[in-house]
């Protein structure tokens, strides 16, 4: 009985240890697409000047914008692509209108496809960095500043930049 | 044999106290045969319940357009049947076999913690119920697919969530406690002279299953539990909008259901290393490199997850390692099927009903596996990615492969449970009815998967009429054909058939057929 008892509390500290362990599944896959970038997140902090322009390529910047459910705004860029030289510095805007009676707090969540080239976007401005509150019927152009690092690898010729807009309560 | 001789010496078959009657008999059961009864026929009548959710999704599908049943409830009969089977018959009823088997192949007298046995099994039926009971209820049960991916079982569920995540847990609690036990049964309860190396092939690829279920159960705990908290407490684990990630939820989920895949397959593997000996008369060709192929396959269903989630988006380095990875596990599996074949050659075959099911697993689970690797490669996968061509695959492996295996161990052991034998020639009708409708039945499938029919949808494109119907009238009959079977089992559970001998099969060996036929109700006991 007593050798059934220290096998049991070995098994149970394995069972508690991998219970622990799909909970740290959560940080452990963010820091692992933070490193490797292949989730599409771009980084939250504002980007330095580029190191200079590489005016051999042209990359392709296709520009999405999709209001979530829980927030009846419209939301669209004024450009739907640009053709730039990596390291080129450029300015979109995006128009917003809040379609409702109430005023609500919104903010841009932004992703990057493909993936791997997530990195290389550099936003020296950009409206998703903090929440956007909008009145009543309130509409409001919203700038984002970037440039693509010249660094990006060769094989990105277009890239994707999408922002789902998120409705936030505040309290 | 002679060694299993001595390890027997003067300690089987004395009653110690008299077997209690009534209902309290399976109420406070703590006999491993008594439990071992109990998940079998649990997973009999789980098995048929999810049976019929099968029959009702094949009845609506027999026609292209909506015919007899709301989407929302063809939802949640593809949900619940999945759900069903393989928590509620596949995994019992190879816990039911460990209990009932395990001690009398080790020689051990009964579970190492038998009142825990006694929990692990009856909180099954309290899940089922809750789980169940959702069905009844304003709004159906869960109609996310088995698999619950986020953010259809967080933000476009309704309230059964809450009683699915609780059923979850109470089996996994199960599930977990059972694992336990045939591990510590295992650890410390072999008789003097049963050493590692001389168990037979079923124990140890129980005792390696059951590692895999202590390893990922409470990884599918914490799976239900973010979602029980992003849907009712504000977290967002799976959630974009709260800076959390859908496409996690898939990574957590397939790291618990990858080795959940082997978890019901091992035990099948070690029933028919148990079989194909006995009915070829000849010892099992390559006994260790079984046991190792049973390590490599534990160990490789740990790193190949992510092989369920090609089109998400990973890079393609990872897409290459998943790929390679998966392909890798056809190699243990191989090694298996080889062996397999390698007994039966130049053995002196009979083909008894269990020997007949154990054949058709060998092939049929091969052709699950091919259709395995086909999914392993990742170009092809893209097109096969939630299509009829995957439901076709894991039908081969859990129902030609894991339900076969369960059948064959029932006919082979049956004698030994009722002291009778079963009903020959009933059970090759059952065979036989069983093996041409499961074919009419997931082989077309195939075929409509590889041109374009994605699962888990009620309705479908016209030039898939012939095919389905076909599928359809293939279920109906596979289901009919299991009523054979439940008839196979009344009848020896009644003792109705001839009186069986202890050995029972001409070619059988190991420790459980020293034993009288019915097993005694208390076994290697020691004389205290």
């Amino acid at each position: 009985m007593a050798q059934h008892k220290t096998l049991l509390r070995r098994l149970l500290v394995i069972c508690a240890l991998m219970f622990a362990f799909s909970f740290a599944l959560v940080p452990l896959y963010s820091v692992f697409c933070k490193l490797t970038g292949i989730n599409g997140k771009t980084s939250t902090n504002v980007a330095g000047a580029a190191a200079g322009i590489d005016s051999v390529r042209e990359i392709k910047v296709e520009f999405l914008a999709k209001a979530d459910h829980s927030i009846p705004w419209s939301f669209a860029p004024e450009v739907s692509q640009i053709r730039l030289h990596p390291g080129e510095v450029n300015v979109v805007n995006f128009r917003v209108e809040n379609m409702t009676d109430e005023a609500m707090v919104g903010q841009a969540v932004p992703s990057v496809s493909p993936g791997e080239a997530a990195q290389y976007f550099k936003k020296m401005e950009c409206f998703c960095f903090t929440r956007q509150p909008l009145q009543a019927r309130e509409s409001k152009l919203m700038r984002l500043q970037f440039y693509i690092d010249p660094a990006l690898p060769k094989t990105f010729q277009t890239l994707t930049l999408s922002y789902t807009l998120f409705r936030i309560n505040e309290q | 044999m002679s060694d299993h001789k001595q390890i027997l010496a003067g300690s089987y078959g004395t009653q110690h106290q008299p077997i209690p009657g009534g209902i309290t008999r399976w109420l406070y059961s703590t006999n491993h045969k008594d439990i071992g009864t109990m998940y079998l026929v649990f997973a009999l009548a789980m098995f048929f319940i999810g049976g019929s959710f099968a029959m009702v999704i094949r009845a609506e599908l027999f026609k292209p357009g909506l015919q007899l049943v709301a989407p929302l409830f063809f939802n949640q009969m593809t949900t619940i049947h999945g759900l069903v089977m393989i928590f509620g018959a596949i995994m019992p009823a190879f816990v039911g076999l460990a209990n009932w088997m395990l001690p009398l192949m080790i020689g051990a007298p009964d579970m190492a913690l038998p009142r825990m046995n006694n929990w692990s099994f009856w909180l099954l039926p309290c899940a089922f119920i809750i789980l169940l009971s959702t069905l009844f209820m304003e709004g159906g049960g869960p109609a996310s697919g088995w698999t619950f991916y986020a953010p259809l079982s967080t933000t476009y569920s309704n309230d059964s969530t809450a009683f699915f995540v609780f059923a979850v847990h109470l089996l996994g609690v199960s599930s977990i406690m059972g694992a336990m036990n045939i591990i510590i049964t295992i650890f410390n309860l072999r008789a003097p002279g049963m050493t590692w190396m001389k168990l037979p092939l079923f124990v140890w690829t129980w005792l390696i299953t059951a590692f895999l279920l202590i390893a990922v159960m409470p990884v599918l705990a914490g799976t239900v539990t973010m979602v029980l908290t992003d849907k009712y407490f504000g977290t967002s684990f799976f959630s974009a909008a709260g800076g959390g990630d859908p496409v996690m939820f898939q990574h957590i989920f397939w790291f618990f259901g990858h080795p959940e895949v082997y978890i019901m397959i091992l035990p099948a593997f070690g029933i028919i290393s148990s079989i194909v000996p006995t009915f070829a008369r000849k010892p099992l060709f390559g006994y260790t490199s079984m046991v190792i192929a049973t390590a490599s396959i534990a160990f490789l269903s740990f790193i190949v997850w992510a092989h369920h989630m090609f089109t998400t988006g990973m890079p393609l380095a990872a897409e290459l390692f998943f790929m390679y990875t998966t392909m890798l596990i056809a190699v243990p599996t191989g090694v298996k099927v080889f062996n397999w074949v390698a007994t039966m050659w130049r053995g002196a075959m009979t083909f008894e009903v269990p020997m007949m099911f154990a054949l058709a697993f060998i092939v049929l689970f091969t052709i699950g596996g091919f259709s395995g690797l086909m999914l392993a490669m990742i170009p092809a996968d893209f097109q096969y990615q939630d299509t009829y061509f995957v439901v076709a695959h894991f039908h081969y492996v859990l129902v030609t492969g894991a339900l076969f295996s369960i059948i064959a161990a029932t006919y082979y052991w049956l004698p030994k449970w009722t002291g009778v034998m079963y009903d020959e020639l009933l059970g090759k009708w059952h065979f036989w009815c069983s093996l041409i409708s499961v074919n009419l039945l997931f082989f077309p499938m195939h075929f409509v998967g590889l041109a374009g029919m994605p699962r888990r949808i009620p309705d479908y494109a016209l030039q898939f009429s012939g095919f389905n119907a076909f599928i359809s009238i293939g279920g109906f009959l596979f289901g009919l054909s299991q009523l054979i079977f439940l008839w196979v089992v009344i009848k020896a559970m009644a003792k109705k058939g001839e009186k069986a001998s202890a050995q029972v099969w001409e070619g059988a060996e190991g420790l459980e057929w020293t034993l009288a036929s019915p097993a005694p109700y208390h076994t290697f006991q020691s004389d205290d």
